[in-house]
């Protein structure tokens, strides 16, 4: 398995996304935590960007950080798969590597 | 698996040892053995046992002292980054003649080689930070 | 390299580790700090790549002078690297174009590489510490 990328940044912000993004390799994996989630959701002006992900990637938000900042699962862009913190620990393990785009 | 993880950020601050403390709690529910928390840049921070946050809200370091004392977690904060910082341990305080240490329970101070060792020994390495 | 608490070399299997620079220097103490760990790293001789992208490619540019801002210039620590048998430095092309830099702005002789190299280059890591 290829690596596990980590974005905790607001993609509204800071670029940490579109740098994941870039350097994530066919397969890798991309989790959103933090004030990443915020990426997660459909009708944003990054939400095209996310999907197009989808293609490569497969996508994970970390749920206990959407229900904190008062955003709803359900809107959630399809594909995306919501994880707690035992998801974040199994997607740890499963995919080789971690790096986290601080 | 043996995971270790890294904290680079104070707590409060940042969530960044938030989610460090729920993640560590969840990996060893999961029966993983979390090889070595390694606390470097502001993360040194989370060792002050001089913190007082107010009563309604969550103390952090006490979160990472009863999690080490339940699992025997290795708390390791960086000497250097300490040092910068103003976190001390009894035997730094003596050497560096200050009149007071601060170091919570749970924690122990020592070099930047316990990182590269924690990255050398452990299947996975997660940071947390900024 | 007396200090008793860096006396802590161990044998044990060589890894692949990866040194990720994000960040300028000064702004945040991030890059001084991550220098740090990689001089300490280099005692292990595991197998060290250091990469520098985004605003990381800062911390190696020339002509960096602290006098005036009263913060010690660690710039020059990364010509040492080459003495500690760290010989492997990236600089990401696209990170360094896009501020109008070229390798003959840097301190130290690097190696050049792309996104997609990069990218490639990082899947082929045991151990990725990103600053």
């Amino acid at each position: 398995m290829p690596m596990l990328h980590t974005v905790n940044k607001s993609p509204f912000e800071r670029r940490t996304l579109d740098t994941a993004l870039r350097h994530a390799v066919k397969g890798a994996g991309v989790l959103l935590i933090e004030d990443g989630v915020y990426a997660a959701f459909d009708g944003t002006v990054v939400a095209e960007k996310v999907k197009a992900a989808l293609a490569d990637h497969k996508i994970y938000v970390l749920g206990p950080d959407i229900a904190a900042r008062g955003m709803s699962e359900h809107h959630v862009i399809d594909g995306l798969e919501v994880v707690d913190y035992g998801g974040f620990v199994d997607l740890v393990t499963e995919y080789d590597k971690v790096q986290s785009w601080l | 698996m043996k995971l270790s993880i890294l904290v680079n950020e104070g707590p409060y601050q940042h969530q960044s040892a938030d989610t460090a403390i729920q993640f560590t709690k969840a990996a060893l529910e999961k029966g993983h053995e979390i090889f070595r928390v390694f606390f470097y840049h502001d993360g040194v921070n989370n060792g002050t046992r001089f913190a007082v946050p107010p009563q309604d809200d969550r103390n952090i370091t006490e979160q990472w002292t009863e999690m080490a004392k339940e699992h025997n977690l290795d708390l390791v904060i960086c000497i250097a980054a300490a040092q910068r910082r103003g976190i001390l341990d009894e035997n730094e305080a003596k050497r560096q003649g200050k009149d007071g240490d601060n170091i919570a329970e749970g924690f122990r101070i020592s070099g930047l080689g316990q990182l590269i060792e924690a990255g050398i020994q452990s299947d996975r390495l997660v940071i947390f930070g900024d | 390299m007396s200090e008793p608490w860096e006396d802590d070399e161990l044998d044990g299997p060589v890894r692949k580790f990866m040194y990720v620079n994000r960040r300028a220097p000064y702004g945040t103490i991030y890059a001084l700090e991550s220098l740090e760990v990689v001089l300490i790293a280099a005692a292990f001789e595991q197998d060290v790549t250091l990469v520098f992208m985004d605003d990381g490619v800062y911390q190696i540019k020339k002509d960096q002078n602290t006098d005036a801002i009263g913060v010690k210039n660690f710039s020059p620590t990364y010509r040492a690297l080459e003495g500690y048998d760290v010989e492997k430095l990236y600089v990401e092309k696209e990170s360094l174009e896009s501020r109008g830099l070229t390798t003959d702005d840097l301190v130290v002789p690097v190696q050049v590489v792309n996104n997609d190299q990069l990218a490639e280059l990082m899947e082929e890591q045991e151990v990725i510490l990103s600053f």
